[in-house]
């Protein structure tokens, strides 16, 4: 049932099919039975899910349905729920109950959706691999030896596997567009401002945004529908009506003027990844598209500066865990002094006090200017290039990740190699632009997703795209080996 | 920039983190790498180029000085480790 989509799903509730608490209750059932395969789930919210499913039961009988009403889907456990555990995956928060909803909970809710539970994630959403988790790492539902990427590795595990028709997700610096690619799914990082972050727990505020991770991109559209628009309660949401990002999903591509970055496709690229990606391009084009050969000059620079925003944000933002207001607090602390560090030392895992430090260290007396201000220059030329190819060219497209998904383990000792994973990612969410992945093919039994970016506010664009695409292609469709175990070793989609 | 043990307790103190000293060498290891790979930042030349800290180059957006949600004290104060009679209990300060 759950390999269905938010469309057809929609279409079998309002058709009296099945009721919202029968398919809540069914999916509920099938998280509890699978899910120690995967890991993907943190907790699952069954009452509060059964309340909301007989509620929107309610509205489809009284023929007050929106499209969502009924739905079932998890959020990333970044996202406060109001009565239910929100814990960032970290020891932290393991026993935080929010008093509030999220801004995009309350949307979705609103619109009769149903939250069955929060997912696995990187520790307060810092990592590519989703091995960063005080809840044990995930695992790929399309090989099990693999990660599913990260930081919303927990949200795309869960929907690849079937056991969520969507989830919400949250991208700092490619956190649901690698993810989406590692696990075959639609998943769009939209306009920063776009999607308000209030009730998201902050990791980088300038560069966190939350999206829709989906099977499809009119589910992602449908999604996005819900999520977005003007909050008030976040002071960098921005004041302009979001659009009804379904309502361009048919118009044809003739005449769209695609970029492919030659930084794109440079030596890091796995030559596999690169055929997947040129095979679509090829196929956009054939759909009527323009490919036009673009250069952004300072890509890789958007590591180095990103990875001194980041966590100079994160130091700031994750200073509010003391050990007194909410929270892990240590026991038996001797001063004020102790019980911050030791709650902080106790409360947070090694890549998280690691990013923290590395802010403190950018934002000290005397290196300040150095890291942080230099970081700052850096990201407006990033930005710069893009506003540049943007005049040239609609869209720009390239590989989401250097590399289908990895192996479990193989990057956890070196935290610069798990950064390098992050290289074409990063500048999207520096210059604030929406962009996203869809799926693409398989190397080996894993996926590949295309990386479709775009210009402020273009979202509708790049899900239009995707959803032609998705018209002729049927990657999008396929579905993980049920023993997760990959079926063959041929290369898919690079022939 | 390679950091020493007695930079990394530095941090640490400034971040208010206990960092054990079995810890401290691998921190001061995998730290110096992340500042290796930042330093690239210092190839390029930024000469009069604007920082940017909001992808919209967007301020502050400001709102009018009203009550907009009724105080929720019990609410928060019940997420303490440790309250009582409406204050958050900290270890002694003052002698």
């Amino acid at each position: 049932m759950t390999n269905k989509t938010l469309v057809q799903i929609s279409k079998d509730l309002t058709a009296g099919k099945y009721s919202s608490r029968e398919l809540t209750q069914d999916i509920i059932a099938d998280i509890k039975a699978r899910d120690s395969i995967y890991n993907s789930f943190i907790s699952i919210s069954e009452e509060l899910a059964l309340k909301q499913a007989d509620a929107a039961d309610a509205r489809i009988n009284a023929g007050s349905a929106e499209l969502l009403t009924g739905i079932p889907f998890a959020h990333k456990d970044l996202f406060c729920t109001q009565g239910h555990a929100t814990t960032a995956a970290s020891k932290m928060l393991a026993n935080f109950v929010p008093p509030y909803e999220s801004t995009v909970g309350q949307r979705l809710l609103s619109a009769g959706a149903v939250c069955v539970g929060k997912t696995n994630m990187d520790e307060f959403a810092m990592g590519s691999s989703n091995e960063n988790s005080y809840f044990g790492a995930v695992k790929n539902p399309w090989d099990l030896t693999a990660v599913p990427g990260g930081s919303s590795g927990g949200s795309a595990a869960a929907v690849a596997a079937g056991l969520v028709p969507a989830a919400t997700g949250t991208d700092t610096g490619g956190s649901i567009r690698q993810p989406a690619s590692f696990c075959n799914l639609t998943g769009i990082k939209p306009t920063y401002g776009r999607v308000s972050r209030f009730g998201i727990i902050a990791y980088a505020s300038s560069l966190d945004q939350a999206g829709p991770m989906c099977k499809t991109a009119a589910d992602a559209a449908l999604m996005l529908n819900a999520m977005a628009g003007f909050d008030p309660q976040d002071s960098t949401s921005v004041q302009q009506e979001a659009p009804d990002f379904t309502a361009d999903l048919n118009q044809p591509l003739q005449g769209l003027k695609v970029g492919l970055p030659k930084e794109f496709f440079g030596p890091g690229l796995n030559p596999q990844v690169a055929q997947c990606i040129m095979t679509a391009v090829q196929q956009i084009e054939a759909l009527g598209a323009q490919i036009i050969d673009i250069s952004l000059p300072n890509l890789e620079l958007s590591i180095p500066a990103y990875y001194v925003i980041a966590p100079s944000e994160a130091s700031s933002n994750l200073s509010r865990f003391d050990g007194v207001r909410f929270g892990y607090r240590c026991d038996q602390p001797n001063d004020l002094m102790d019980l911050y560090c030791r709650t902080r030392a106790e409360g947070f895992g090694t890549e998280v006090k690691r990013r923290i430090m590395v802010g403190t260290y950018a934002l000290s007396e005397g290196y300040y200017d150095a890291y942080y201000v230099k970081a700052q220059r850096i990201r407006r030329l990033i930005k710069d290039d893009f506003t540049r190819a943007l005049s040239q060219v609609d869209v720009i497209m390239g590989p989401v990740a250097p590399t289908p998904a990895f192996d479990l383990g193989s990057n956890t000792k070196d935290p610069v190699a798990m950064y390098l994973e992050d290289i074409y990612t990063l500048s999207a969410n520096m210059a604030g632009i929406p962009a996203m992945s869809t799926p693409a093919g398989f190397v080996n039994g894993r996926p590949v997703g295309l990386h479709i970016m775009g210009n402020y506010f273009a979202e509708a664009k790049l899900l239009n795209i995707a959803h032609q695409y998705q018209q002729v292609t049927d990657w999008h469709l396929q579905t993980p080996p049920s023993n997760g175990i990959p079926v063959s070793n041929q290369t898919k989609g690079a022939e | 920039m390679a950091l020493e043990n007695a930079d990394i307790e530095n941090i640490a103190l400034l971040a208010r983190l206990q960092v054990s000293s079995s810890e401290t060498n691998d921190y001061a290891n995998s730290i110096s790498s992340i500042l290796c790979l930042i330093d690239q930042m210092q190839q390029v030349s930024t000469d009069g180029v604007e920082p940017l800290s909001n992808p919209h180059d967007a301020t502050q957006r400001l709102r009018k000085d009203e009550i907009t949600c009724d105080n929720q004290r019990e609410a928060f104060m019940a997420l303490a480790p440790a309250a009582e009679d409406g204050l958050y209990l900290v270890p002694k300060v003052l002698d």
